[in-house]
């Protein structure tokens, strides 16, 4: 590590020194040994900044974060929370079950759980770890490692808040349980650190957001780390929504374990944020396990997001599908890495990946790189990627039955966004979604 | 109603239409007959405004509007409706919210009323009725993985919900069984009226025993070399377009 990136990496263990250090007492000796052990790891690998030999972050230059000036690198919990703000970020009424985090800290006053089985556990982590750390001392950290990542070792080393869902075997959770995590910073340029953590139960099912978005246009970071693992049967559908500000930065990575038979279905949908990055790794551990992940980015101006998506077949007869589709105008870039690694153990895996993306201006670029690694010989495996500008011939077809043109570009994009929607089932969240879409496209100006 | 002077077309760089003439009143059905390459589908793009087609000289009038002028979608709210030989496979934007938005935006331009979805379904589906389209098809992506029989029928299902003044219709018997032309044909038929005009293009006189046109015209080179009545269409089934260049200069 350089001089400089070395004194970058300082001022994180400073205010880690200031903040998380003294607290040490709050949680019990063996997860703050966890947060000690994951502050040197970032002190020693810092973020991954370097040009060279960096493949991972090869297309996503991550200085603009790492040097970013940020004021307060742990925010305390916040004083008062605008709560019109929040509207925007509110969905499923007083059905959906919700949780706010605003700073990093849990909101109680914004948080009802109308519609939760009494069985089932959702609590703040800061909670959890004081009053409850056998609820998740085996889980926190057991799947997202953070030796490799500094992004990864920071979220833990800061580990003070976040969500925890603990459902019981055999447990049907009918409503949607909403993680919304917004940053306020009251003024100050700020970094949080949100954690999620849910755990499924044997035969378990339920449906998770999570949010991510500011309350004001301030520069930020967001650095979100969860961890998701299904036990044999159950059923997890878990969706990511990003609609940070402009000046905000989001990183952000998601790991999975799928136990036997169990079936995980991820959306991602990525609309705002000036840099946004993140991992989704799912590790299909169990026989028979399926994972369905699809994704949709749509970016503007000079927006940058990157999706990277792992799957890893370790156990036979796993299947897995990935269907992303991005939307870029202006200056903007999207970057897609879908791999899959099928273990030699692996044997009758299907596994599927696409990423298409629609080019709205000549400024807008896409980096899309499939990656297959496949060790098992009886394997079903297909890849494709696509990249194109509006169909001329479509948009010639639309304004002939008398639609004007800029009407007819917007249906054409929802219609190349609807193959991602459709696989959407909770209605409020495709509702949310599709005026997204349209806010988007708003305000995209078109050249004349 | 429209009146072609003088029309020269190109694409690509390629000059396909060479001075067209032609005056469709209301209530004609003018056929266009030609073989392969003669520029008839180029005279209905043309006039229906494809960006990719290049006018070089001459003009389209119609009522009394300078038709070229117009984008696409001014033509049709001005009542120009473009039967697509090859109907364009739009996915993921069902075929009832497209047509209600073109059907909502010709209303709109006339001052007429526009539909909510739900009106806009009853007039849907009695209009389906009548090419015998299943209504589940109405809720599909718009000609997304249907059959070429489908797509024709679904290009004439749009023809009756607009009620274009002008309809163009390019090829709408090509690639048809029996039965499907007879619903093609017999949905042309309804929407025949005397303040409408139609221009029927084909190859073959076949679809002209069922839509009997009042004027048949030969496009061969991108040019109308001739016109006359029902009898000019029997005559090229009989003989073939070969000769009728010669015709035309016999006469000339």
């Amino acid at each position: 590590m350089t001089q400089q990136a070395a004194t970058i990496e300082r001022r994180y263990v400073e205010a880690w020194n200031a903040a998380i250090a003294p607290s040490s007492s709050d949680v019990p000796a063996e997860l703050h040994a966890l947060r000690e052990s994951a502050i040197a790891k970032f002190e020693e690998v810092g973020f991954p900044t370097a040009r060279r030999g960096n493949e991972a972050w090869k297309y996503t230059d991550v200085a603009p974060i790492a040097n970013a000036a940020f004021e307060d690198l742990a925010p305390a919990a916040p004083v008062r929370v605008a709560t019109e703000a929040l509207d925007q970020h509110i969905m499923g009424g007083s059905v959906w079950n919700r949780m706010v985090f605003v700073d990093g800290h849990w909101v109680p006053s914004l948080t009802s759980m109308p519609t939760l089985p009494p069985q089932v556990t959702v609590t703040s982590l800061a909670k959890a770890m004081a009053l409850h750390p056998h609820l998740v001392r085996d889980l926190l950290g057991r799947y997202a490692p953070y030796d490799e990542s500094g992004f990864t070792a920071l979220n833990t080393a800061f580990l003070r808040d976040g969500a925890v869902l603990i459902v019981p075997h055999d447990t049907v959770v009918e409503e949607p349980i909403h993680f919304i995590y917004l940053t306020s910073s009251e003024g100050q340029s700020s970094v949080t650190q949100p954690r999620t953590l849910v755990s499924m139960g044997r035969n378990a099912k339920a449906s998770v957001i999570e949010s991510y978005g500011a309350l004001t246009d301030t520069l930020s970071l967001t650095n979100a780390v969860s961890e998701y693992v299904l036990a044999e049967g159950a059923q997890l559908d878990a969706c990511r929504l990003q609609q940070h500000s402009g000046s905000a930065y989001h990183v952000g990575s998601a790991q999975v374990r799928l136990g036997r038979d169990s079936r995980f279905t991820s959306g991602a949908f990525d609309f705002g944020g000036a840099i946004a990055r993140h991992t989704l790794s799912v590790a299909l551990e169990g026989e028979g396990s399926e994972c369905t992940l699809y994704g949709l980015y749509m970016t503007n101006h000079g927006q940058h997001v990157d999706n990277q998506v792992l799957v890893d077949h370790i156990a036979p007869h796993t299947t897995s599908e990935q269907v992303y589709k991005g939307v870029l105008d202006g200056r903007s870039r999207g970057v897609f890495h879908g791999s899959i690694t099928v273990q030699q153990a692996a044997q009758k895996t299907n596994a599927k990946q696409s990423d298409k993306n629609l080019l709205l201006s000549d400024e807008a670029e896409v980096d899309t790189k499939p990656a297959l690694w496949i060790y098992a010989d009886d394997v079903r495996c297909g890849h494709g990627a696509a990249c194109g500008k509006l169909d001329d011939g479509a948009l010639f077809y639309l304004q002939s039955r008398g639609i004007d043109e800029a009407a007819a570009r917007r249906m054409l994009v929802h219609g190349f966004a609807n193959e991602v929607l459709e696989h959407v089932e909770l209605t409020p969240l495709r509702v949310h979604l599709e005026q997204l879409i349209t806010a988007s496209l708003r305000s995209s100006r078109r050249p004349s | 109603m429209l009146e072609i002077r003088n029309l020269s077309a190109s694409v690509g760089g390629n000059r396909v239409l060479n001075g067209i003439n032609l005056t469709v009143e209301q209530g004609e059905v003018h056929a266009i007959m030609g073989p392969n390459g003669s520029g008839k589908s180029t005279l209905s793009y043309v006039l229906a405004g494809h960006p990719q087609y290049v006018v070089e000289s001459g003009e389209a009038i119609l009522d009394g509007e300078d038709l070229l002028a117009m984008p696409a979608e001014e033509r049709a709210r001005a009542g120009v409706f473009l039967q697509f030989q090859h109907p364009v496979e739009v996915p993921g934007v069902r075929l009832d919210q497209f047509l209600r938005a073109g059907y909502n935006a010709i209303h709109k331009s006339k001052g007429l009323e526009e539909l909510d979805p739900l009106q806009f379904d009853r007039l849907l589906q009695q209009k389906a009725g009548i090419v015998n389209m299943e209504p589940t098809m109405l809720k599909r992506s718009v000609n997304d993985g249907f059959s070429g029989g489908e797509k024709k029928r679904n290009e004439i299902l749009q023809m009756a919900m607009l009620e274009p003044r002008l309809s163009i219709l390019d090829e709408p018997d090509s690639g048809l069984d029996v039965d499907s032309l007879r619903l093609v044909a017999d949905g042309i038929n309804q929407l025949r009226s005397p303040e409408r005009a139609v221009i029927l293009i084909t190859h073959y006189q076949r679809i002209l025993n069922l839509v009997v046109p009042d004027v048949v015209n030969v496009l061969m080179g991108g040019r109308i070399v001739r016109t006359g009545g029902v009898e000019l269409a029997e005559e090229i089934e009989a003989e073939g377009y070969e000769g009728q260049d010669e015709v035309l200069q016999a006469q000339g």
